[in-house]
């Protein structure tokens, strides 16, 4: 068996962001397993000071360019709380709509362009473009398709444009809608039944390894808790959104420009796989089916299986778009202005679920409507302390393997929690004194 | 005809103008004709020693950032940057209008010295840069333009005027007859207008037109009822870098 092992994985790839792998051991000791991120840092929350709450969301959205729309409907959420004002019903099916649009974009390009070229053992998803051009057109055709529901329903997929605090400044037109509910009945629901078995038969390249770790997801009684809910920990049960920090408890490691988070544990999981062990009772009926077809069940303790959670998920967003939109069908359209007159200054907090896991967006604002102080926590910064945790265990379990097999599963388990890592290092928690 | 190779990069940024690139779904697979992607970490795990075109996204605001863009200026025959990080420092740049220590100490307190950084900058001030493509998101459809010009050989056309020409020919009510506030008049066009068609106001994420009529546009913005500072504040949310 071997005693000493040495891997530097730099700017690890099929990711969003740069991290570096660091791997040493010596004797049989492991020194070090842990993920190195290098990003450079972007202090977003000082750039939030003194902008009024019309600007916020604007800005936050820049934060990340794969979940824009999270940022800013957690941004929005967050702003709302703190100024007091109340947004419509029809509102919030429009921006569940757009959370599911999202989710599934984001999964099907991580599951499937970013993820899958592992299990066919090839470097992107370029070749399969060649070999299987079936599951690569299915899969732009779902990435189209969720792109053109935030094209209408918020302006631009990327940094949506109409979403502001208090509703929309343009509403969708009900023909609109109704095409997209079209596209979603005929096209999606065919393309991700086959990308669903395409993924199937690749199964048995998952790799085995499981740890128990805490699992922290929104939590909400009525639906698949993605926009709206209370904090669930697997741990500790039930926890509201303002006492997010007795959950995140951030603390500043040096191999990492993103701050690290725990809970209960020396670690916590975010992301589709802790959505799904805390709410797959949940979960609409077709995509709790498709999750017996792949073999997860709840509670599952393999981080590799987040990128099944992740299709699991995108069956979901797909089935419950439709729903949404015809809640939205039968009611009509409203014309509707936002809602722009504070009640109240002062600090809110707003939490949603995006792709990667929970997202805290917290503000304090002054009387002028101009944000004081911003704390924002991202979810693959809670995920960092858990991925170490998981090499901790993972690495003397492999160790007996080739080199190139050991820093390939490496790779694909920091892969699997699909990380934001230019999210994770800007949002560190700030506090303006002066 | 031989396949141009080409590469894409990542500095400061949020990688949504790269997303985008992803985003061509229906364009995607037809390029992959034309040209070969030889590097693009985000997607795939290849490397390659030299490139006919780079195109890099982001700010550079660490000391690493500016080793990496030399090195890439020296493999590559064409260097794009796109988006407003890379054209002109973006929202990054909104750093540098606080003092850097302040930055640094509110972030990581007494460890601030774990991770360095500098004042942002354009890919433009540390090498040089042939062509660009503005905004936040880069707009897709300039994008496929200069794209499919540079394969064909051909200088691509610049939209060096107000925002407010294109909200015009797509009939848009005027922003700021709404009563809101717009930096239409001095923001470069190219996005079709793409804000104010949605019902927002132009935030200027296209940086200034080059031939900027200074005095015109304070007089229409004291007109509306909007002041100088209030301009200027909300320019530098994205041109902050510009204005310094």
């Amino acid at each position: 068996m071997r005693k000493d092992l040495n891997i530097h994985v730099h700017h690890l790839t099929r990711v969003e962001g740069h991290g570096d792998i660091e791997v040493d051991m010596k004797n049989g000791v492991l020194k070090k397993a842990h993920l190195h991120v290098v990003e450079a840092p972007r202090y977003f929350e000082a750039m939030l000071k003194g902008r009024n709450f019309h600007e916020v969301a604007i800005i936050t959205s820049r934060i990340c360019g794969i979940c824009s729309l999270g940022h800013q409907l957690t941004s929005l959420k967050a702003t709302e709380a703190a100024l007091g004002l109340e947004i419509s019903d029809q509102t919030k099916i429009l921006r569940k709509i757009l959370v599911n649009g999202s989710t599934f974009q984001s999964n099907v390009l991580h599951a499937l362009f970013l993820a899958a070229p592992d299990f066919l053992n090839v470097g992107s998803v370029f070749p399969l473009v060649k070999t299987h051009p079936k599951v690569v057109l299915a899969a732009l055709r779902m990435k189209r398709l969720a792109n053109d529901i935030g094209d209408a329903l918020s302006g631009r997929a990327v940094h949506p444009i109409s979403c502001i605090p208090g509703g929309f400044t343009k509403l969708p037109t009900e023909k609109e809608i109704i095409d997209l509910r079209d596209k979603m009945v005929r096209e999606a629901r065919a393309d991700a039944q086959f990308a669903v078995e395409v993924f199937a038969s690749l199964a048995g390249q998952i790799p085995q390894f499981n740890r128990e770790t805490e699992y922290i997801s929104l939590f909400n009684e009525h639906e698949y808790g993605l926009y709206d809910g209370q904090i669930c920990s697997s741990d500790a049960g039930l926890v509201p959104v303002e006492k997010y920090l007795e959950v995140t408890n951030e603390f500043i490691v040096p191999h990492s420009s993103s701050k690290h988070a725990r809970f209960n544990r020396s670690s916590y999981l975010v992301g589709a796989l802790a959505r799904f062990n805390n709410s797959h009772k949940l979960l609409h009926p077709t995509a709790k089916k498709i999750a017996a077809q792949l073999g997860l069940q709840a509670p599952n303790h393999n981080p590799y299986m987040n990128t099944v959670a992740q299709m699991v998920e995108v069956v979901h967003c797909i089935e419950d778009t439709i729903t949404l939109m015809d809640q939205l069908l039968d009611k009509g359209i409203k014309p509707e202005k936002p809602n722009q007159e504070p009640t109240r200054y002062g600090r809110g907090v707003g939490a949603t679920e995006v792709p990667r896991g929970i997202l805290f967006h917290d503000y304090v604002y002054n009387r002028q409507g101009g944000i004081e102080t911003a704390n924002c926590i991202i979810p693959t910064g809670q995920n960092l302390a858990n991925i170490d945790d998981d090499m901790k265990k993972l690495v003397p379990e492999i160790v007996g393997e080739s080199k190139e097999q050991i820093t390939k599963k490496l790779e694909m388990l920091v892969r699997a929690y699909d990380p934001c890592i230019s999210c994770s290092v800007h949002l560190l928690d700030v506090k303006f004194v002066e | 005809m031989k396949k141009v190779k080409v590469a894409f990069f990542d500095f400061t940024s949020c990688e949504g103008c790269q997303l985008s690139k992803l985003n061509f779904e229906n364009e995607l697979l037809d390029m992959l004709q034309w040209v070969e992607i030889v590097e693009f970490r985000e997607a795939m795990d290849e490397k390659a020693d030299s490139y006919d075109i780079a195109f890099i996204e982001g700010s550079i605001s660490t000391p690493t950032c500016i080793e990496r863009i030399h090195d890439i200026r020296r493999r590559t025959k064409i260097l794009v940057a796109l988006g407003a990080c890379a054209v002109s420092g973006g929202v990054n740049a909104i750093k540098n209008t606080h003092p850097a220590e302040w930055v640094k100490e509110t972030v990581y307190g007494a460890d601030k010295y774990l991770f360095p950084s500098i004042p942002v900058q354009p890919i433009s001030a540390v090498v040089k840069v042939d062509y660009e493509v503005r905004g936040c998101p880069m707009s897709a459809p300039e994008y496929l333009h200069l794209f499919k010009s540079l394969l064909l050989g051909r200088k691509p056309e610049d939209s060096d005027y107000a925002v407010c020409v294109e909200c015009k020919q797509k009939e848009n009510e005027c922003v700021l007859d709404k009563g809101m506030f717009c930096l239409g008049p001095i923001t470069r066009a190219g996005c079709g207008a793409i804000c104010p068609a949605n019902g927002q106001y132009c935030i200027g994420c296209r940086g200034l037109v080059s031939n900027i009529n200074k005095e015109g546009a304070v007089d229409m913005l004291k007109l509306h009822g909007f002041s100088v500072q209030e301009a200027l504040k909300r320019m530098k949310m994205f041109c902050a870098y510009e204005l310094d």
